[in-house]
C-alpha cells in the first residue's frame, strides 16, 4: 500500500516599509506591496490551484485528498486584499476531502524563544481554522518544519494533536524510509510524520529544471516512482510550498497539467491511494522511534536554523525582540501586541541572511530587500520605535484588552467592511 | 612581454587613487614576471604643493614607509614636470608661478637640479611636452604593448604607439564627467575622446564608467574592457587613539577622498546634521583636500555643526592606517566614482563603509551599505544604525574584510596581461 499524503503550506509574510530611525509613527507595514504581492500571487497560484484542486476533487469523488497549512498573516491578507481566494478555500473545506494543519498563527520562531508565546499562537491559530473552515485541526507543523525532541514533547502536552511533522532529514533517519510512521523520542501517543524529501523535491525544485536528467517530469513517470514504496513503507509524503503551482514554477512549465494528471496515474495502481496526515496515522502505527535532539528544518542544504539565525544580526535582532515580550505584555495595548507578533513572522529574520547573499540566490528571490543590511536595519528601526510605545502604552492604559484580534467566518460572505476583524469577547 | 607604461603619480607622490592603482597593478604584474617600464612626470619642488608640504613635515620616516617592495621587473623613468593629476589649468598656472619665483630664489640648486628645464606655460602644452619627452625615452626602450592610464597620458600614449607600432591600451580611471560634473572643460574632454578613438583596447575600471564611455565619448563597446581594481593588503599596525581631541567613547564617522564636488562632500556634511539631530556622542572627521576644502568647513559652520566636523587635511602612509583605526564607519557619498578604492582601504582595516550607488566599487563589494548620493535622509539612518547596532558593524566589518580579501591586483594584472595577448594578436 502506498498512500500519498499531500501537505501545501501557504504563506506570505507582511512586509516591512521603508522605516527610517527618524520615521515616529507606527505603521510598520508596506500596504501596498503586501497587498500587489498578495493579489499577484493570488490571480499566479493560489486562485488557478484552488480551482484544479476542487475540480479534481469532485472528479475523483472522495479519492482525492489533500491537506493546507494556512498561515495567520496570510489568512488575515487574503481576508484584506483577496477574498475571493479564501471562499475558495472554504469550498476546499467544504468538500471534506481537505484537511487543515495547525502551527504558529504569525509563522513565527516563537517555539525558539518563549513557550508561552508559541502556545498563545498556536491556540490563537486554531481557534482561527475553526471559524473559518469548521474542523479543529489535530496535526502540527513547526515554521519550516523546525522540529526536535523537545518540541515533540511540548505538542505532545499540549493535548490538541495527534501527530507532528518534519523534515524527513537523512541524519536523523539513520538509513532509514521516511516512508514510514515514526514516534518522537520521548512521546507516549504523538506521531511522526516526515517529509519525502526526494519526491518533493522533484516537483517543488526540479521540476522545470532542464539540466535535470529525469526532466520533463511526467505524470506517469512520478506516479512510477510512487509506486515503487509499496513494500517499502505505506506514505510518500509529499510537503511543499503551495507557491509551487504558478509562482515558483510558471504554468508555462506545465506544473498544472502535471497535478491534474497525477490522480489518475496514482490510482491506476490498485494499492495506491491520497490520504490527509490524519488518515495517514489512523491507519498506521509507528514502526520505530526517531531521536532528534538538534533542531532540523527543511531549509537549504543544512536542514538547520541558519537561514534565520546564522549571522550575528539575525540572532541579535530576534534576540531584542523577544526581551521586548515581558514589556509588550505588561503595557497591554493590544495594537503594540499585534505589532510585536506580526515582527516575529520567520521571513524577517530570513531576509537578514548572508549565507548564500554573496552569491545570489533562491534566498534573493524572496527578499524585498537590496541586502541583508537594508533589512536588519528597517526591523531594527522598527523595534526601536515598538520599544518605545511600549513604555508609554505601560504608563496609560492598564485596563486594554490582550491580542483578541479574530477572523472569523462571518467575514467571508462578502460584506466585510473597513473593519474585517470581528472581535469576539 | 614588456610593457611601456605610462603614469602621472606614483606612492609616496599621490593625491587619490590613480596613483595607488598604479602601484597596485603594476606590483602584480611584477610577479607575474610581466616587465614594465614606467613613465611619470615629477617636480621636485612640487614640494609646495599642498599635500607634499605634508610629507616635508611629517619627515622622512613616511617616505620610507612607502618603500616600494623590490620590484624586479618594473623600471621607473621620470619626467620633470610639474603635471598633477587632480590638477586644473588655474592651480597648474599659479604652481609654475611659484616654481619659477622659487627658482630664482634657489638658483644654485634648482639649476643643479634641472638644469636648463623648460616649464611650458600652461597644461596643455605641459601634457603635449610630457608625451614628446615620453617618445623620446620610448626610442631607447624594447617594448610589446603602450599602455596609458588617464587623460594627461594620452597624447603620449598615441605618439609612441604611432612611432614604435605597437598596440596602444588607455586605461580609463576616471573621465572629466567624473570630475566637473556636467561643465565638462572641452579641450580635456578632446583629449580624453582622442585617446578612446586611437586606442586598440580601453579599460575601464568599472561597469559605471564603460557605461559613461560608450554614450559620452561613442566609443565602441567591443573594445572596452573592465578591469576592477584590487586591493593592496597592508597589515596595518597597532595605532593608539593620539592627541586628537577624539575621546575614546565618542564614534568616529571618517570622509576620506578629495574634498571636492565629484567625492560629494555636501552630502556627508548634511547628513552629519541628521545624524547629530539623533546622537551626540560622534565626531565627524574629513580626511583630503581639494577646491571644496573651504565651502565645507564654511557649510559645517553654518550648519552650526562645527564642533562636531574636523577637517585633517590630506593624509598619507601611516596616518591614513591611523584614522581608520579610530574610525567606526567610512562614508563615500560620492557623485560619480569611476571606481573608488578608499572603500576597500578601509575594509581592509575592519571599517564598515557605506558607498553610493553610483560609484565602480558598488559593483564588487556585497557587504557594504549602498545609498544614493543624493539621499541624505537614507545617508543618515544608515550611519545611525552602525553606529546604534553593535552586530550591524561587526557583521558588515567582518564580511567585508572577508570580501576584500579575494579583490586581488594580481587578477586584475592577469586581466590586463590577457588584454595585451589579445590586443596584439589584432595587430
Amino acid at each position: 500500500m502506498a498512500s500519498v499524503c499531500f501537505y501545501f503550506q501557504v504563506h506570505q509574510p507582511l512586509r516591512l516599509r521603508h522605516y527610517t530611525v527618524f520615521d515616529k509613527d507606527d505603521r510598520y507595514f508596506d500596504d501596498y506591496k503586501n497587498s500587489s504581492i498578495c493579489r499577484k500571487v493570488a490571480n499566479k497560484c493560489y486562485l488557478p490551484a484552488n480551482r484544479l484542486l476542487l475540480d479534481i476533487i469532485r472528479r475523483y469523488e472522495g479519492r482525492f485528498r489533500i491537506a493546507y497549512s494556512l498561515t495567520g498573516v496570510l489568512l488575515e491578507q487574503l481576508l484584506s486584499f483577496a477574498p475571493e481566494v479564501l471562499s475558495t478555500f472554504d469550498a476546499l473545506a467544504e468538500t471534506g476531502c481537505v484537511e487543515f494543519l495547525a502551527e504558529t498563527y504569525y509563522h513565527s520562531l516563537s517555539f525558539l524563544y518563549s513557550r508561552d508565546e508559541f502556545i498563545e499562537q498556536v491556540n490563537k491559530h486554531i481557534e482561527t481554522i475553526e471559524n473559518l473552515f469548521g474542523q479543529k485541526p489535530r496535526v502540527f507543523r513547526n515554521t519550516e518544519l523546525i522540529y526536535n525532541n523537545d518540541l515533540a514533547a511540548l505538542v505532545e502536552s499540549m493535548g490538541n494533536f495527534d501527530a507532528i511533522m518534519t523534515e524527513g532529514a537523512d541524519h536523523i533517519l539513520d538509513f532509514r524510509s521516511p516512508n514510514f510512521i515514526y514516534r518522537p523520542n520521548g512521546c507516549s501517543k504523538l506521531k511522526l510524520l516526515l517529509k519525502n524529501y526526494s519526491l518533493s523535491d522533484d516537483i517543488a525544485f526540479r521540476f522545470s529544471n532542464r539540466a535535470w536528467s529525469e526532466w520533463p517530469l511526467t505524470a506517469e513517470k512520478f506516479a512510477r516512482w510512487i509506486s515503487r514504496a509499496n513494500g517499502n513503507g505505506y506514505v510518500v509524503n509529499l510537503f511543499m510550498d503551495y507557491e509551487t503551482f504558478g509562482e515558483h514554477q510558471w504554468k508555462d512549465t506545465g506544473i498544472f497539467d502535471f497535478m491534474r494528471h497525477l490522480p489518475e496515474h496514482v490510482l491506476k495502481h490498485p494499492d495506491n491511494d491520497f490520504k490527509t496526515p490524519s488518515e495517514v496515522i489512523q491507519c498506521y502505527e509507528p514502526v520505530d522511534t526517531v531521536d532528534v535532539p538538534h533542531l532540523i528544518s527543511w531549509a537549504d542544504i543544512e536542514r538547520d536554523l541558519s537561514a534565520w539565525l546564522g549571522n550575528a544580526m539575525q540572532s541579535n535582532a530576534i534576540h531584542e525582540l523577544y526581551r521586548l515580550e515581558k514589556e509588550v505584555k505588561k503595557a497591554g495595548n493590544e495594537k503594540v501586541i499585534t505589532d510585536w507578533r506580526k515582527l516575529q513572522t520567520s521571513d524577517h529574520f530570513y531576509y537578514m541572511c548572508t549565507k548564500y547573499f554573496a552569491d545570489g540566490d533562491v534566498h534573493k528571490y524572496f527578499n524585498p530587500y537590496d541586502s541583508p543590511y537594508d533589512s536588519y536595519i528597517n526591523f531594527m528601526n522598527v523595534l526601536g520605535n515598538l520599544s518605545s510605545r511600549c513604555s508609554s502604552h505601560a504608563a496609560l492604559d492598564k485596563t486594554n484588552i490582550a491580542d483578541r484580534t479574530m477572523i472569523h467566518k462571518n467575514d467571508l460572505t462578502g460584506q466585510a467592511t473597513e473593519s474585517t476583524f470581528c472581535r469576539l469577547s | 612581454m614588456r610593457v611601456f607604461m605610462l603614469g602621472w603619480e606614483f606612492p609616496p607622490f599621490i593625491s587619490g587613487g590613480l596613483g595607488t592603482a598604479c602601484y597596485g597593478l603594476t606590483k602584480a604584474m611584477d610577479h607575474l614576471g610581466i616587465e614594465v617600464t614606467f613613465v611619470l612626470p615629477t617636480m621636485l619642488e612640487s614640494a609646495h604643493d599642498s599635500h607634499v608640504k605634508l610629507l616635508a613635515a611629517g619627515s622622512h620616516g613616511q617616505t620610507a614607509a612607502f618603500k616600494f617592495d623590490p620590484l624586479k621587473n618594473v623600471m621607473f623613468r621620470t619626467i620633470n614636470s610639474p603635471l598633477q593629476p587632480y590638477s586644473t589649468p588655474d592651480v597648474y598656472q599659479r604652481q609654475i608661478e611659484e616654481t619659477l619665483r622659487l627658482k630664482q630664489k634657489n638658483c644654485g640648486l634648482a639649476s643643479q637640479l634641472f638644469g636648463a628645464v623648460d616649464y611650458s606655460g600652461d597644461m596643455y602644452s605641459e601634457v603635449y611636452r610630457y608625451a614628446a619627452v615620453a617618445a623620446q625615452l620610448a626610442e631607447d626602450e624594447q617594448f610589446d604593448i603602450v599602455h596609458a592610464h588617464d587623460w594627461i597620458t594620452y597624447p603620449a600614449g598615441i605618439l609612441v604607439a604611432k612611432m614604435s607600432g605597437k598596440p596602444l591600451i588607455v586605461h580609463v580611471h576616471s573621465t572629466e564627467f567624473d570630475r566637473s560634473g556636467e561643465h565638462v572643460n572641452q579641450m580635456i574632454y578632446d583629449i580624453e575622446r582622442e585617446g578612446m578613438h586611437a586606442a586598440d583596447r580601453v579599460i575601464t575600471v568599472s561597469h559605471f564608467t564603460r557605461n559613461n564611455i560608450i554614450s559620452r565619448y561613442g566609443v565602441s563597446g567591443e573594445k572596452v574592457e573592465v578591469v576592477h581594481n584590487g586591493v593592496q593588503r597592508n597589515g596595518g599596525g597597532g595605532w593608539a587613539l593620539a592627541e586628537s581631541g577624539i575621546d575614546k567613547d565618542e564614534k568616529i564617522v571618517l570622509f576620506l577622498g578629495r574634498i571636492t564636488m565629484q567625492k560629494g562632500p555636501e552630502y556627508f556634511l548634511a547628513a552629519a546634521k541628521k545624524v547629530l539631530e539623533k546622537l551626540d556622542n560622534v565626531k565627524f572627521v574629513m580626511t583630503g583636500s581639494g577646491d571644496m576644502m573651504h565651502r565645507a568647513v564654511e557649510m559645517a559652520a553654518g550648519l552650526g555643526i562645527g564642533h562636531k566636523v574636523l577637517f585633517t587635511g590630506f593624509l598619507r602612509g601611516q596616518d591614513v592606517q591611523k584614522i581608520y583605526k579610530m574610525a567606526d564607519l567610512y562614508v563615500m557619498p560620492s557623485v560619480s566614482e569611476p571606481f573608488g578604492i578608499a572603500p576597500l582601504e578601509a575594509l581592509e582595516n575592519n571599517v564598515p563603509v557605506i558607498i553610493s550607488k553610483q560609484s565602480g566599487v558598488s559593483e564588487v563589494l556585497k557587504h557594504a551599505l549602498k545609498v544614493d548620493f543624493w539621499d541624505v535622509d537614507e545617508i543618515a539612518n544608515k550611519i545611525v544604525a552602525v553606529l546604534e547596532y553593535p552586530a550591524l558593524q561587526e557583521t558588515l566589518a567582518n564580511y567585508g574584510n572577508f570580501e576584500v580579501r579575494r579583490l586581488r591586483w594580481e587578477d586584475s594584472a592577469r586581466k590586463c596581461a590577457r588584454i595585451y595577448e589579445e590586443a596584439l594578436v589584432a595587430v
